[in-house]
């Protein structure tokens, strides 16, 4: 009973700390607009770093080893990491502040990150079981993984320009989860009561962060490859690395997720034999989740398609979370099925 | 293209002639148009599309395979549009002709497209890795590296460098050239084909599989023959001769469900003791029945699908002979198991008799009648109507023995015109007005519904699945990478090394690292190399 009244406290802090880390960030990007675009030599070093993904590309990357410049550095990176150097002589307490309010807002994510780990970990502690029986659980146990794993790619990749969305969706998630779908700790339905009650809902849950990860990605991709299209890429629209930089990076999310999303459609329909006495039946959520897969699998094959890279792709990867979101809370809430036991 | 230039030149020096825009393909050519379209990634790609489109109304939508009462209730409820949606096959989506359409022609672009590949791929495979280009410095990634003293074995040093990073490798003259990767490929391959493999699996299954389900009283047993069958399907190739002939007894059935504040009623144990004979004459032995723990009893799998209350009534006619006795099975109407069902005792004389009963195993009065209101049995009671009519000869007609037909019946009333309403706790019996008999509630028994099947090729299915994940990791993760490195003679006594990368595949990182950490590695002498 304690442990789920803390549970409780923490997970509700949480959405209280991500909100605080969302103003955070959207001061970051309101205070970004003040500056202007960032010199010629940085941009030069961000082109470089991203030229080597592209063959197409007519420049070429020099690198003089001769030097002592460390090798194992990764110069992709730079264009995220070194971000307060630019206008730092214009504009100096513009530059401060948005420093400020980024930090700010990564240092708020993690009290919220940590937070929401402690009300997971409660959670468990509550019910003696995984905390994966429901809605509520699996939505808490997802938004983990999403900023755990942004919060890995700040600190190695330096990717603090995904603060304002993620953000966004830990909020709305935790926020979700704890008004709407909130069930009081309780025991599971015998269906649950297998192995594979493991095996698919973390794997559900960590490809689920991933798609959200590259489809919130996709739409940063499409605003900012529309602003380079029409040359206007000014405020924060600045900070973010090249639109092809975070196709790339959105693709390397969702093409982790697409297999792990094969397995987990893979490992529920076992578990479904065990406990439904079929494989495969065309309950709802089965059914959404083979739609889910079949549009990843449409964006990864437009990516290799003339035509279809770049905006279609994005598209089709921001329909893929649309489709990954419904059959989460669509079917759960508004269709009835073998899926919608667990309390809502 | 060229065929579309000589035929407007001849065109034009010929005079008049209908003018097209396309060249006359022939039926060959035609079809070979066609399959290049099929085979195209675009087709693909909107075939993938249109799968995921076609598949979402049936989750919408009721299916009859999943729940015929649904159907039944949603053609009611829509009078226009239910024939229309039952016309184009919007109630079994997943066996109507267009699903079906799509994903055999999704199919068969995959192995239209799949096949040259394989061909391709198997040539690539012998192939060397490609000469070294002349201007190393136009690649993606370059790196140059002065060194003085040159060992003689430079060229062998970085040869043995690339194998050891896996690379494929080719030294010929004064430059390696270098490829590796190239299982990202054969994991495409291996993807696709096993999602055929997939197909022809459940192709298998649908064939040669069957499944029924049986409801079991407590107590009971069941052996595997159609006749046990309250309903049974299976697939063309299936015939009666692949029941395996075991027999399942339920011993007993223990269920639980949530009595606390949360959750309240739902369930949180079903385990049924079985007791299970093979082969008739074969030694029973005792099993332990389950939710996600089926039995296995050779290739047929016994699930626990559902269970339910069958109260024991015995009822007896107007003459005083027990006319009924004996456990009668009802069907859970909702979460709390009010249960419905029909007692018949057409041996009743010299009137038949007829009961339409419900059933609740906690039983509460309230404003709108009795009801349950929880799933376990509390405070089981039975509430009927009568009916009674004259004995009817036996035809020997199956009748669903779930519901009345009131033909040649009517219902038994009491003098001011109101329907008889019996109402019976365990224990109680009442004598029906009229000297018509009498009717007694002597308790309750669990039933277990079983559900028995085989799918055969499911093992097929699930191998596939297995190299289809594996092929799909490859393909997503190796990283295909062509390398080139080449030792010029600078001045006297001084070499240039010279690396040129370039990644043959979308969303690699590192070359440039790589590139410029193999003209590091190669600039060192020897002996430091030895030394770290």
């Amino acid at each position: 009973m304690r442990y789920e009244y803390y549970s409780n406290v923490a997970l509700v802090s949480s959405v209280v700390v991500y909100v605080l880390a969302m103003f955070a960030h959207a001061a970051e990007w309101a205070a970004a607009r003040r500056l202007g675009p960032a010199e010629e030599g940085e941009r030069e070093l961000a082109k470089v770093s991203t030229s080597e993904q592209t063959h197409s590309e007519a420049s070429s990357t020099r690198v003089e080893p001769l030097d002592n410049r460390p090798v194992g550095r990764r110069p992709e990176l730079v264009d995220g990491r070194d971000q307060p150097t630019s206008n730092a002589e214009n504009h100096p307490a513009t530059s401060r502040r948005v420093e400020q309010f980024g930090r700010m807002g990564v240092a708020l994510t993690v009290i919220g990150f940590l937070l929401s780990v402690a009300g997971v970990v409660l959670r468990g502690l509550a019910a003696h079981r995984a905390p994966w029986g429901n809605m509520f659980e699996f939505t808490i146990t997802a938004m983990v993984f999403i900023v755990g794993v942004y919060l890995i790619m700040v600190w190695r990749a330096g990717v603090r320009w995904l603060g304002l969305p993620v953000t966004l969706l830990a909020a709305v998630g935790n926020g979700l989860a704890v008004t709407v779908f909130y069930v009081a700790v309780a025991p599971l339905v015998p269906a649950l009561h297998s192995v594979w009650f493991l095996i698919h809902i973390v794997a559900a849950a960590i490809s689920g962060a991933a798609f959200n990860v590259g489809g919130v990605m996709s739409i940063l991709y499409l605003i900012k490859k529309r602003a380079e299209d029409r040359d206007d890429v000014a405020g924060y629209l600045e900070r973010l690395p090249s639109s092809r930089k975070i196709d790339l990076i959105a693709y390397r999310f969702l093409a982790f997720g697409f297999p792990l999303w094969t397995f987990t459609v893979v490992a529920g329909s076992i578990w479904a034999e065990y406990a439904w006495g079929r494989y495969w039946g065309w309950d709802p959520k089965e059914t959404w989740a083979l739609v889910t897969w079949v549009i990843y699998a449409g964006y990864l094959h437009a990516r290799a398609t003339a035509g279809w890279r770049g905006t279609k792709a994005a598209v089709i990867a921001i329909i893929g979370m649309a489709s990954f979101w419904f059959n989460f809370i669509g079917i759960n809430l508004l269709v009835s099925g073998l899926h919608s036991y667990a309390g809502i | 293209m060229t065929a579309i230039k000589t035929r407007e030149s001849s065109a034009d020096s010929s005079g008049p002639e209908p003018r097209s825009e396309l060249p006359r393909l022939g039926w060959r050519g035609g079809l070979r148009y066609l399959w290049t379209q099929l085979t195209s990634m675009r087709t693909a790609l909107i075939l993938l599309f249109a799968l995921a489109l076609a598949a979402i109304p049936g989750s919408l939508v009721p299916q009859r395979r999943i729940s015929p009462v649904r159907v039944a209730d949603f053609i009611n409820e829509h009078p226009t549009l239910g024939p229309i949606y039952d016309k184009v096959g919007l109630f079994g989506v997943y066996s109507s002709p267009w699903f079906s359409a799509i994903y055999l022609l999704l199919f068969v672009s995959l192995v239209g497209c799949i096949i040259p590949r394989v061909g391709v791929y198997a040539k690539a495979l012998r192939a060397r890795p490609p000469k070294t280009p002349r201007n190393l410095a136009r690649l993606p990634a370059y790196a140059k590296a002065e060194i003085d003293n040159r060992d003689e074995d430079l060229l062998g040093r970085a040869a043995a460098e690339l194998r050891r990073r896996h690379y494929r490798v080719d030294v010929s003259g004064d430059s390696v050239a270098a490829e590796r990767g190239y299982l990202r490929e054969a994991g495409n391959l291996v993807f696709h084909i096993s999602l055929v493999f997939v197909l022809i699996g459940v192709a298998i299954g649908v064939l040669f599989g069957f499944r029924g389900t049986s409801v079991v009283i407590v107590g009971q047993g069941f052996s595997n023959n159609l006749t046990q069958y309250d309903d049974f399907s299976a697939g063309a190739r299936f015939t009666e001769a692949d029941l395996m002939p075991f027999s399942v007894t339920v011993k007993d059935f223990d269920v639980r469900f949530e009595k606390g504040p949360v959750q309240r009623g739902a369930a949180r144990l079903f385990r049924a003791n079985v007791e299970v004979t093979e082969r008739p004459g074969a030694a029973p032995h005792q099993e332990v029945l389950e939710v996600n723990k089926p039995l296995r009893i050779g290739g047929t799998t016994v699930h626990l699908i559902g269970h339910g209350y069958a109260p024991k009534v015995t009822v007896k006619d107007a003459q005083g002979n027990v006319a009924f006795s004996g456990p009668v099975v009802m069907l859970p109407q909702d979460s709390n198991f009010t249960s419905l069902g029909v007692i018949k005792a057409p041996d009743a004389r010299p009137e038949r008799l007829a009961f339409e009963a419900l059933f609740l195993p906690t039983a509460v009065l309230s404003e709108q009648g009795p009801q349950s209101v929880f799933p376990d049995a509390l405070n089981p009671a039975l509430f009927a109507n009568v009916w009674y009519g004259p004995p009817k000869v036996e035809t020997g007609k199956p009748e669903n023995v779930y519901s009345l037909d009131a033909t040649g019946l009517s219902q038994l009333k009491q003098s001011d015109g109101q329907p008889v309403r019996i109402a019976l706790s365990v224990g109680d019996g009442v004598n029906l007005p009229d000297g018509k008999g009498s009717i007694q509630l002597d308790g309750w028994v669990r039933w277990v519904k079983l559900q028995i099947g085989d799918t055969p090729g499911v093992r097929i299915s699930l191998i596939a699945l297995a190299f289809a994940v594996t092929g799909l990791c490859l393909s997503l993760f190796v990283r295909p990478r062509r390398v080139w490195i080449r030792i010029r003679d600078a001045e006297v006594g001084r070499s240039v090394v010279e690396v040129g990368g370039l990644d043959r595949a979308d969303a690699r990182a590192g070359l440039t690292d790589d590139v410029a950490e193999l003209a590091t590695e190669l600039s060192r002498r020897p002996e430091d190399v030895s030394a770290t």
